[in-house]
């Protein structure tokens, strides 16, 4: 019998911060400009130029570390990380290293059987280096050349690191997932983990399940999409049981993920780390910060996914509706804007999900392009759960007053939309149809309950739009289910 | 030429352009032809700006005279980065690299109507005490060719001693402005760091470097200060003060602090413990009470100063790497060429001092090393601080010995470090230090007298340098290369 073994995981994330300039200057951050065109003396690590701290990036960073329920130091200080390398000009990186801005701090994952709770370590500020592009192959092996494109130099960067207490691949992913929605739940990272913009190494190591002391600890870098962190942790927590139970020991080292191959490849071990020779930049003074600061950046703190969703099941959606709707920060926007007209939560949801989104969708349009039709949206639905619209009218409507800003009372009017007050008409005209339909009827008799959606339909034919299915239905029932006088 | 007494001070120069006696183009002219007259036999110049300086003084000449320095000549440490002028520190690294931006003090110079004629000589990235590791060859002191000027700032002290320059432009990391100043006859003085704006000096080490002025007179080098001073958003260790001015108060009732092992004793030329003897006896003649201070704690400032200056320096310097500006040697890959690129671009001076850093910052060597200075540098702080409690400013010699020969002390490293014993503790406890003329020695090289003062305190050492200068004007003085070459009005040798 082989012996059960368990992983243990900890992640490194790296989120560049969404401020407009770089942290140390007043370059402009935006991505996917021409090469080395968002570049200064100070970024471009010019002898005689200096760093000045950007206040945004001081900000958001706290903020991530209340959000994250972490301890905003009194006082952080930034250190060099000395080591050459083209894409980083200075010759040194600057970041924090014994005294970072935040320290502590946790993340719920959201499983199914309940949260479970992530420690954090820390998380600290620091500089993003460059970008080399390799001319003469596709990666640096084989290449003639490489190019150096400053843009990306200087961009702020948190580092969030996790403890040790991811179980799997699966968990992994979950928190990236999850680190990746209160970050951009926060507004301090756009998310774009094809972009760089989110990235994240991955320590792993292996040990028989139940065990306490930790295994030799492989550090996976590159890990750039949902998809390459499981698959990569998943294929390194097998490779170290393989040489486990072969009777080879596991190395302390580097490992790049390589997608072609489906497997981690060394890349360096430990004896060939680099001494960062790390001490305080003394370019930067100490960042100071006291409890009034902390409070006003506190002010900052929207609601978090986990608080989302738990307020919206309480309302009545479902999980995964929750999940939905708490997982993109836009969509969550328009639906408490919508709420903020009036509307019940559980409404706003279920026609933003049900209709809205399918409307956005069609017209490429993001959430936050339309908060100022959450008016009208909000109208519509009140119409609705007051029986002036049929539901079927909504759907001709939404489109109109979401995407184009229509309102809908006057298109309403306009398509002769508006519901009757109910006098009898209807219980009527549905008295007819199905009288009319005797075979279905007899169908549905004989146990057929399929071939009621086609009597209902039937009878709002014969109401020419004007019919609601939620009160045609139970009409429509009554009339099938009360014995008739022939 | 008429107006050589008015060129000798920034302060006449500037009044006789206003009282329309001197052009800003005469006063430009003549100090381009000093240059061309002197400097060959000096070496204190290491790239004259002809054209743009007279272009400048012509604009200058258009406009009514309003800036403080309207006209005046002055000369940048070849570490001051000016947009479009070669900047080099005297290394074979930066050979040919041409900051594209203005130091800020060079844009207040600029500001308040300097002219910029040129960039000195200096000790290869400020690392030397005699300007002979200038990768330009060395500057020669002015008063006897055949010594050092001192250094780093070497270029600086030669081109103001012989007045190529009313000013120049230094940066002291351990008394780099301070030494030469004394070693060839001129007032340097050290601000307080944080008072001028270090955005574009290039930084040796960035935690004791602070750039000021070499000049003729007290008065002058305040006037430099008053325009570069203040804080600068882009540099985040400046004061956060505001403007910095100076009038001259009187120094009676001044308790001057006198380190008694930098002004008698061992170590020290007898001849500039004499003149260091005269001085005091000065002061106490003119009200102020003389208080013996010994601060044991200077035993210690050499040894903290080399390892946090080498350590910042083994930092400072990775960016030189010939990939984005200066030298490039290629070589067959990355590290090839960033190792050929540094040994034939570095001079050993400089290779020295990185090495040393990176061995202080090493893991497992960091803490004994790097650690430990940061910890003696608080406690000689603090050892500062308590004594500007007692006393008003601190007296000593700038440096124990006038100049030496050339080469005598470059075998030697170490007798060239100690040489700095006098001017460090200021650089590590970031205060202001000012070096006056005091004399000269048998074989007519002068002697310095340095003020230090508390944090912030640069008015009171000038009050104290101005009174002793108004009663001993050794500036008046002109070293033999001036005086043979052209005998300048009002210069008379001590």
């Amino acid at each position: 019998m082989s012996t059960p073994w368990e992983a243990v995981i900890g992640l490194e994330v790296h989120a560049e911060l969404a401020t407009r300039t770089k942290i140390f200057c007043g370059c402009p951050t935006t991505f996917g400009q021409p090469p080395n065109s968002q570049v200064c003396p100070v970024c471009a690590g010019m002898p005689g130029a200096l760093p000045v701290l950007n206040a945004e990036a001081v900000r958001m960073a706290a903020l991530a570390g209340m959000a994250l329920g972490g301890i905003v130091a009194d006082r952080s200080r930034f250190d060099r990380k000395n080591y050459f390398y083209p894409d980083l000009p200075k010759g040194y990186q600057i970041s924090q290293l014994a005294m970072p801005i935040v320290s502590g701090g946790h993340l719920d994952l959201p499983l199914e059987e309940g949260p479970k709770r992530i420690r954090l370590i820390r998380i600290h500020l620091e500089e993003d280096a460059g970008k080399l592009v390799h001319r003469g192959s596709s990666g640096l092996a084989g290449a003639t050349h490489s190019l150096v494109d400053l843009n990306r130099a200087g961009v702020p960067l948190i580092e969030i690191v996790s403890a040790p207490d991811l179980a799997n691949a699966e968990e992994a992913r979950l928190y990236l997932q999850e680190l990746r929605l209160v970050l951009l739940t926060l507004g301090v990272n756009d998310g774009r983990l094809e972009e760089g913009s989110l990235r994240c190494d991955a320590n792993v190591s292996v040990r028989p399940a139940g065990t306490l002391a930790l295994g030799t600890r492989v550090e996976i870098k590159n890990l750039n999409s949902f998809k390459f962190l499981q698959k990569a942790i998943e294929s390194e927590i097998q490779r170290q049981i393989r040489r486990i139970e072969a009777g080879e020991p596991i190395v302390q080292e580097t490992r790049l993920w390589q997608e072609d191959k489906g497997t981690t490849v060394s890349m360096r071990s430990k004896e060939d780390a680099a001494d960062y020779r790390y001490f305080p930049d003394p370019d930067l003074p100490d960042v100071v910060l006291d409890d009034a600061w902390r409070a006003a950046v506190s002010k900052g703190l929207p609601e978090l996914p986990a608080a989302r969703r738990e307020r919206g099941v309480a309302a009545g959606l479902s999980r995964s509706e929750a999940h939905q709707l708490a997982g993109d920060p836009a969509l969550w926007h328009l639906l408490e804007t919508v709420v903020g007209h009036g509307t019940p939560l559980r409404d706003a949801a279920r026609w933003l999900l049900g209709e809205g989104l399918g409307c956005l969708a069609d017209a490429g349009l993001d959430a936050e392009a339309v908060l100022d039709r959450a008016g009208g949206f909000a109208r519509l639905i009140e119409l609705v759960r007051a029986k002036r619209l049929a539901t079927p009218s909504f759907r001709k409507l939404v489109r109109d007053v979401l995407v184009h800003g229509a309102e809908p009372e006057a298109l309403a009017h306009e398509r002769g939309l508006w519901l009757e007050p109910d006098d009898g008409s209807s219980a009527r005209i549905v008295d007819e149809v199905l009288r009319s339909l005797p075979d279905q009827v007899a169908q549905w008799r004989s146990g057929k309950h399929q071939v009621r959606g086609f009597l209902v339909g039937q009878v709002l034919r014969a109401l020419k739009g004007k019919g609601d299915p939620a009160t045609v239905g139970p009409l429509v029932d009554r009339w099938l289910e009360t014995p008739t006088a022939d | 030429m008429d107006g050589d007494a008015t060129l000798e001070t920034a302060a006449s120069l500037v009044g006789a352009v206003a009282a329309g006696d001197l052009t800003a183009r005469g006063a430009t002219r003549e100090a381009l032809d000093r240059v061309i007259r002197m400097d060959a036999s000096l070496g204190a110049m290491v790239h004259v700006s002809a054209e743009r300086a007279l272009a400048r003084a012509r604009q200058l000449d258009e406009a009514p005279p309003a800036g403080p320095l309207h006209g005046v000549a002055i000369a940048l440490k070849d570490n001051i980065c000016r947009a479009g002028e070669p900047t080099t520190c005297a290394s074979r690294m930066l050979t040919g690299w041409a900051p594209p931006y203005d130091a800020t003090v060079v844009r207040r110079l600029e500001a308040a109507g300097a002219v910029l004629v040129g960039k000195t000589n200096m000790d290869e990235f400020g690392m030397g005490s005699s300007t002979e590791t200038s990768a330009f060859g060395p500057t020669r002191n002015p008063w006897q060719l055949g010594c050092v000027p001192g250094g780093s700032s070497g270029g600086a002290a030669a081109a103001v001693a012989t007045g190529m320059v009313q000013v120049a432009i230094g940066s002291d990391t351990g008394g780099s402005i301070r030494q030469p100043a004394a070693l060839c006859g001129v007032v340097g003085l050290k601000p307080t760091y944080g008072r001028v704006s270090r955005y574009g000096l290039v930084a040796y080490g960035s935690s004791l470097d602070q750039m000021g002025p070499l000049a003729r007179t007290v008065a002058d080098a305040a006037r430099v200060l008053e325009v570069v001073a203040g804080p600068d958003s882009r540099d985040a260790t400046c004061m956060d003060e505001g403007p910095w001015t100076w009038a001259p108060r009187p120094i009676a009732g001044m308790r001057i602090g006198v380190l008694t092992r930098l002004v008698e004793g061992p170590g020290l030329q007898p001849e500039v413990a004499e003149a260091l003897a005269k001085a005091m006896a000065w002061y106490e003649a003119a009200g102020c009470t003389l208080v013996p201070v010994a601060m044991p704690e200077l035993a210690w400032a050499i040894p903290t100063y080399y390892l946090l200056a080498t350590a910042e320096v083994s930092s400072n310097l990775s960016r030189f790497e010939g990939m984005r500006f200066g030298l490039r040697r290629e070589a067959d890959d990355l590290g090839g060429t960033l190792e050929r690129t540094r040994s034939e671009g570095f001079g050993a001076e400089v290779k020295r001092r990185i090495l040393l850093g990176t061995f202080a910052l090493s893991a497992g060597h960091q803490e004994a090393y790097h650690g430990r200075a940061r910890k003696v540098r608080q406690l000689l702080t603090e050892a500062h601080d308590r004594v500007f409690r007692d006393v008003d400013v601190l007296l000593s010699c700038t440096s124990p010995t006038t100049a030496f020969p050339l080469g005598s002390r470059l075998d030697d490293p170490l007798a060239m470090v100690l040489s700095d014993v006098a001017t460090v503790g200021a650089n590590l406890a970031g205060l202001p230090a000012l070096s006056v003329p005091c004399g000269f020695d048998r074989k007519g090289l002068p002697i310095g007298m340095q003020l230090q003062g508390p944090r912030g305190g640069e008015a009171i050492i000038l009050d104290a340098g101005h009174a002793y200068e108004r009663a001993h004007p050794w500036w008046t003085a002109r070293p033999p290369v001036a005086w043979d070459l052209q005998p300048l009005a009002g210069g008379t040798r001590a």
